[in-house]
């Protein structure tokens, strides 16, 4: 638990702030991601999941360091819990508030943390 | 015929194969039988792990959810209805242009003759524990061009991202909806469009927070395009 609290902390980014509670849990934001996010998103995060050869705007490249650096952790959670609309991006990135809690959407937000710039798999 | 020791999936697929048994026995065969692929009774589990290992979509609800006569034909000739399976990221596979559909890793439904198609149907029928959620909708079937449906699907709602409207048109990751007036009830393709997780907290489809209106714009499109023209009146 303590590893993981360390590991989540480093991944969010989030050194210089106090510690938040609960930490977010970027292990299970990777299970939640494979669920419901690869379906468009791709099973490696590379914006290429079996759906976007029928989407009219392609689905992020989350691994994409440049891209994903320009947003701030809040940008991230409001795009995935109230869908691209909401940031002013396709609606064909649905919101997910119906499917997860905001715990669990940190989580993912931690996961995708590690998956732009931390190197994870 | 009676060698029901059912060991691996080829003693399965024979299992199933059996014609009906007397009405007394169906419930508990068809329970067991079916239950090693589909949930056979509630509440569905909002444990994520639960909907990674499933085998199949959950048939404690059928009597609320399908139509009969489409059942008892689909059980005897089954056709494919999640273009990537039940659970779209155990059926993918990375190519070069990137995911795609892996298809050798999806195998077809067992089939069952027509006496047990029909003691199965009358059987599933009875599974209705969802009723109350189907009494807080109050739908009349309606009209909508197919021009004007297909916008509102594709391209103001983004259900085609993951749901096929036509056979060639549409997202993997869902059922294939241009079959969906024949399989559902209506009430039931308002109610799951409304609140999915209603139905499945685990769903992997988003809760739009669509009005009464949109929601039944949307059903009027899959009538359209789903219904047949030979049973139209
Ligand atoms: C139906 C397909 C689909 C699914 C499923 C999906 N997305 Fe998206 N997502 C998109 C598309 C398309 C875009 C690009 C939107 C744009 O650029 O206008 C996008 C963009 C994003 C963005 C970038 C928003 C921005 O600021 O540019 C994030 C973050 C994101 N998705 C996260 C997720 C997460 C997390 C999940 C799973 C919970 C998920 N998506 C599931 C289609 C999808
Ligand atoms: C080996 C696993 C397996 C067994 C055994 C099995 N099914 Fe299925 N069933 C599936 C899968 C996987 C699907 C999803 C198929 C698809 O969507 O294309 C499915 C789909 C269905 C559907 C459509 C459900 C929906 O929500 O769309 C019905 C009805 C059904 N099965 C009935 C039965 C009955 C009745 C039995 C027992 C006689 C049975 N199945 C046995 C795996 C199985
Ligand atoms: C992110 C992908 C996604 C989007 C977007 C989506 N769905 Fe779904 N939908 C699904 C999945 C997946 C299921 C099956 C539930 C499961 O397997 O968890 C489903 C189930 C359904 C069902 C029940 C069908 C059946 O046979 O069980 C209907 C009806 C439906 N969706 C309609 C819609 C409509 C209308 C829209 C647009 C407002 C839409 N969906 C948007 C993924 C999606």
């Amino acid at each position: 638990m303590n590893k993981l609290f360390i590991l989540a902390v480093f991944l969010c980014g989030s050194i210089l702030y106090p510690r938040p509670a609960p930490a977010a849990d970027a292990v299970h934001g990777k299970t939640l991601y494979r669920v419901y996010c690869t379906q468009c998103h791709g099973l490696s995060g590379d914006g290429k999941g079996i759906n976007a050869p029928q989407l009219s705007v392609q689905p992020r490249n989350h691994r994409d360091r440049a891209e994903m650096s320009a947003r701030t952790d809040d940008d991230l959670f409001k795009a995935i819990k109230e869908g691209g609309q909401a940031v002013n991006k396709s609606i064909l990135m649905p919101n997910w508030d119906g499917n997860m809690t905001d715990a669990e959407i940190h989580d993912v937000v931690a996961y995708l943390r590690a998956l732009c710039c931390a190197g994870a798999k | 015929m009676r060698k029901v020791i059912a060991l691996g999936g080829a003693a399965l697929m024979t299992a199933l194969s059996i014609t009906s048994v007397r009405a007394a026995e169906a419930p508990a065969k068809i329970q067991k039988d079916c239950a090693v692929c589909h949930q056979m009774s509630g509440p569905a589990s909002p444990d994520l792990a639960a909907r990674q290992t499933r085998k199949g979509p959950p048939l404690f609800f059928t009597g609320n959810k399908f139509r009969r006569d489409w059942l008892e034909a689909w059980l005897q000739k089954p056709t494919r209805i999640r273009p990537a399976g039940d659970f779209a990221p155990d059926h993918a596979a990375k190519g070069p242009e990137g995911d795609a559909v892996d298809a050798a890793s999806l195998s077809g439904h067992p089939a069952v003759d027509a006496p047990a198609a029909k003691q199965i149907a009358d059987y599933l029928m009875t599974l209705t524990p969802n009723t109350a959620l189907l009494a807080k909708e109050d739908y009349t079937p309606g009209r909508v061009s197919a021009r004007i449906g297909a916008m509102d699907f594709v391209k103001f709602k983004g259900c085609s991202g993951c749901h096929k409207d036509t056979p060639k048109y549409g997202g993997f990751s869902g059922p294939e909806l241009h079959t969906a007036w024949q399989r559902l009830q209506p009430p039931f393709i308002v109610s799951y469009i409304r609140d999915p997780a209603a139905w499945e907290p685990r769903t992997l489809m988003p809760n739009k927070h669509l009005n009464t209106a949109g929601i039944h714009k949307l059903a009027n499109y899959l009538r359209t395009i789903g219904e047949k023209p030979e049973k139209a009146k």
